[in-house]
């Protein structure tokens, strides 16, 4: 079983990110489940979804409090919320961003970076104000995590992104190539 | 073809497939993507059914009965407070044996409000004569939806039913789910006709409107031995659909119940996880099995008599609580083993009312007690997960 926590903000889709993950995974032949931290979702605010990927079925329904990975779809919660809370040891962390992974200091965990924001302003996604960064973060999971292939992740976005679909896939696409691993 | 859907769009597949021709529906925090995602089929041309924006509730369900009672099939969806508005006229619906279909995104009732998983709701409507099921997993929301409409229809039962899906652990869940074609689905259902006489200007008749004492206990009886039929039906059912499609329903499921001493019983969404839990103890060597009850109403006393009566010690958890007693469910069962000649001890645990998270340490509390209570004597109602001394505190008992 492998569990990913989201960490976004209400309108960036963190959500759909982790049900995207989920589809993707199934693609490959996996089972898995996504959700959202079921709160009362808000613009702005802090949100978390989570998606668990198993070879078996899944059974379990409950949070996940020990995931094996978090992505960070915005720098700015870093100082709001702690990302690796319950995050396993050498964990894998995943942050939109225009740092570097040596950046950053988590000790016991490994860092992935990528710049997001960037390629979704590239490709017009969301608002110059507000981009929606959630397809090019799924481009970056499959390089930095890995068990997602990105070939399935871009089926999955061509399938399920509500617009721009061309656009959405190549972010992802994109996001692949230029995540930097910190390990 | 597996779709990965949310609970509540499980339901409105369900109504798609079921080819729901009337759907009165009022949005409500957990179950809105139900309406949401009907009126998106309509619009789409992929679903030929009225959908009809109400301004409550207690309006929706009043149109459900209106458009039953013309004879086509009706699905509606609500929650909580919503299905709490409704309650008057759910009695209507089934005192008319009008065979509508509801959906519910279970949740938790005010105050203090809240949206979260329990099931306060639909065992505060235990009582006005709907068939209940609940939900395990998304797959079980569907088949539920479509089988529930195929019960609810029978000439034997012309009953309502309610099908219950956990509020966010499933509503909102994005997960695998089988779907069947729908020349299958249609072929399993036929198409509804009803027996009696349903609303229609050339043959004018009333329905549901007086009965004076001389005959308001036969409508009653009636109700009462057509939900006596519906455990027949349910049965057939669940067989049929099980020879179909491949998927098998019980009104209660036991598992790991061989030898079994101690046995966790459960509904809707915490089964899987309690599934996991009993796998675990039961590679540790754990004489624990687990019961999974699916359909509440009409009460599957008999069902679980047998796969009960030899434990020692039945561990009920259940996401609702009547005050001054305990949960229906523990009530329930006492009561359907009372007559017994030896019956298992029967202990209650309140669990996971107003979303309050069920995990493995949930159920190692629960185990515990259960064990320990072989042998000793233990509380009969027990409330787990919850800060007792900040209450009995602010309750100025400590």
């Amino acid at each position: 079983m492998y569990e990913v926590r989201f960490h976004g903000r209400g309108g960036q889709g963190a959500v759909t990110a982790a049900n995207i993950l989920a589809i993707a995974a199934v693609k490959q032949g996996y089972h898995a489940q996504a959700f959202p931290y079921f709160g009362v979702e808000r613009r702005g605010a802090p949100v978390q979804a989570f998606t668990r990927i198993d070879r078996e079925r899944i059974d379990l329904r409950m949070n996940v409090y020990e995931p094996d990975a978090v992505v960070v779809l915005d720098p700015t919660l870093m100082g709001v919320v702690d990302v690796t809370q319950g995050l396993k040891s050498g964990g894998i962390i995943l942050i939109n961003t225009s740092k570097k992974p040596e950046d950053f200091n988590f000790p016991g965990f490994k860092v992935a970076t990528v710049n997001a924001t960037e390629i979704a302003l590239k490709h017009r996604l969301g608002s110059q104000a507000a981009p929606i960064v959630n397809t090019a973060i799924l481009g970056a999971y499959s390089k930095a995590i890995g068990n997602v292939s990105v070939d399935y992740v871009i089926e999955a976005i061509r399938e399920n992104a509500p617009a721009k679909k061309e656009e959405n896939a190549m972010a992802a696409k994109e996001a692949y190539e230029s995540t930097i691993l910190g390990w | 073809m597996k779709a990965m859907i949310r609970g509540n769009e499980s339901i409105a597949y369900a109504f798609k497939l079921a080819r729901v021709q009337v759907v009165p529906a009022y949005p409500i925090t957990p179950s809105t993507l139900v309406p949401e995602k009907i009126s998106e089929f309509i619009a789409n041309g992929e679903m030929n059914a009225e959908f009809i924006p109400v301004e409550s509730e207690h309006s929706a369900i009043s149109a459900a009965i209106g458009a039953s009672a013309k004879g086509v099939r009706v699905g509606t969806a609500t929650a909580s407070q919503g299905l709490a508005l409704m309650h008057e006229v759910l009695f209507i619906a089934s005192g008319m044996r009008l065979p509508i279909v509801m959906g519910i995104g279970n949740r938790a009732l005010s105050a203090p409000i809240n949206i979260w998983c329990d099931h306060q709701d639909m065992m505060s409507a235990r009582d006005t004569g709907w068939m209940q099921f609940y939900a395990e997993s998304n797959q079980e929301g569907l088949d539920l939806g479509i089988m529930a409409f195929k019960i609810a229809e029978d000439p034997r039962v012309l009953l309502p039913a309610m099908v219950g899906l956990d509020a966010f652990v499933l509503t909102h869940t994005v997960e695998p789910v089988e779907m069947p074609e729908q020349k299958d689905v249609d072929d399993f259902l036929g198409e509804f006709k009803p027996n009696y006489v349903i609303l229609d200007p050339k043959k004018p008749a009333t329905l549901g409107a007086f009965a004076f004492p001389e005959h308001y206990m036969e409508f009653k009886y009636g109700q009462w031995i057509a939900m006596q039929q519906a455990k027949k039906v349910i049965d057939e059912v669940f067989e049929e659909f099980e020879n179909r499609f491949g998927r098998r329903y019980r009104k209660v499921s036991g598992e790991f119940m061989e030898d079994a001493e101690i046995a966790i019983v459960t509904m809707g969404s915490m089964t899987g996880t309690a599934r996991e839990f009993v796998r675990k103890l039961r590679e540790k060597g754990e004489k624990v099995g687990l019961v999974k009850i699916t359909t509440f109403r009409p009460f599957p006393k008999e069902e679980l008599i047998s796969v009960l009566k030899d434990v020692k010690v039945v561990a009920v958890m259940e996401r609702n609580i009547s005050h001054g007693f305990g949960g229906a469910v523990y009530a329930e069962l006492g009561s359907a083993f009372v007559n017994q000649p030896s019956r298992p001890k029967i202990l209650d645990f309140i669990v996971g009312l107003g979303g309050r998270d069920i995990t493995f340490k949930t159920f190692e509390e629960v185990y515990g007690v259960a064990k320990k209570a072989i042998e000793n004597d233990v509380d009969e109602v027990n409330w787990v997960d919850v800060n007792k001394e900040a209450v009995l505190k602010a309750e100025g008992l400590l």
